[in-house]
């Protein structure tokens, strides 16, 4: 039977919302508060859901100690304690949660085994939130 | 279509034990969780039903009526229990979250699925506010 396990993970990460293909004006229209040119941070919370039929021996999705170590070393060891915008994967792209969302998913993505990996969810705030599926899910 | 999510607590002990390995192996693959002495959780479960609201009384369900069956069908059988040693479906599956919301699901849907127009449709177990599972039926 096919189940679905998740595990929520915190990581304090800074940024800054700016594009540089608005001028100083548009980026402070689009972004307010988020375009303040020294950045500012946020406590994120990953949550990871896996899917998969429940394992006869042990009764489990995927044990919690496999998923706690990829989540580790992929994403909470990549942004944890660091400024998003200087992470190569923010060279090209503003750091808005949607994105950081589509970073953790794809990271997460290749390492986790295929067609397993449910969906992400990175709360930004209390308030706000996005989730990201692979293709697979969402058609 | 609108889904209705009923949320209700148990306190409850488990441990994970699978009797076809060795002592080794059970601690190897569930570390801390293989003390054999037990230990508990403040689980919450979450039941979501869908359908279209009444005309009438604008309900998917009666959320009293799903709240008596919840505690009536689970609650009364997880909640200040042993798992692995006075609940049924505990005796030849271990009590993971993923078997606790398999199990939840079986003990629901026979009610649920006669309740006419709402249909069962996730149900949800929260090990800690940062471990769940979840089971929506499939196979």
């Amino acid at each position: 039977m096919r189940a679905y396990f998740g595990r929520r993970y915190m990581l304090s990460a800074s940024h800054r919302l700016h594009s540089d293909s608005l001028s100083a004006e548009e980026n402070r229209v689009a972004y307010g508060k988020c375009n303040n040119p020294h950045g500012h941070g946020h406590n994120y919370v990953i949550e990871v859901v896996a899917r998969g039929p429940v394992d006869s021996e042990t009764g489990m999705v995927m044990n919690l100690t496999d998923l706690d170590a990829v989540v580790r070393t992929k994403v909470l060891e990549r942004f944890d304690h660091t400024n998003l915008n200087l992470d190569p994967l923010f060279m090209n792209q503003v750091p808005t949660t949607e994105n950081l969302c589509k970073a953790v998913f794809a990271l997460l993505q290749s390492a986790i085994p295929q067609g397993r990996l449910e969906t992400v969810r990175v709360e930004e705030t209390e308030n706000n939130f996005f989730q990201c599926w692979d293709a697979e899910t969402a058609s | 279509m609108v889904e209705l999510t009923r949320r209700a607590t148990f306190s409850a002990s488990h441990f994970y034990w699978n009797e076809g390995w060795t002592a080794e192996e059970n601690e190897r693959v569930f570390g801390r969780c293989a003390n054999r002495n037990g230990h508990g959780h403040n689980y919450t479960l979450e039941v979501t039903v869908a359908g279209d609201p009444d005309p009438v009384t604008g309900f998917v369900v009666d959320l009293k009526w799903l709240k008596d069956v919840i505690e009536k069908r689970v609650l009364s059988a997880f909640d200040h229990r042993h798992l692995n040693l006075e609940v049924p479906e505990f005796k030849s599956a271990i009590p993971t979250t993923e078997n606790i919301a398999i199990a939840a699901w079986k003990r629901l849907e026979p009610v649920l699925g006669s309740a006419g127009r709402a249909k069962l449709k996730r149900v949800r177990v929260y090990e800690t506010p940062e471990i769940f599972a979840e089971f929506r039926g499939e196979a």
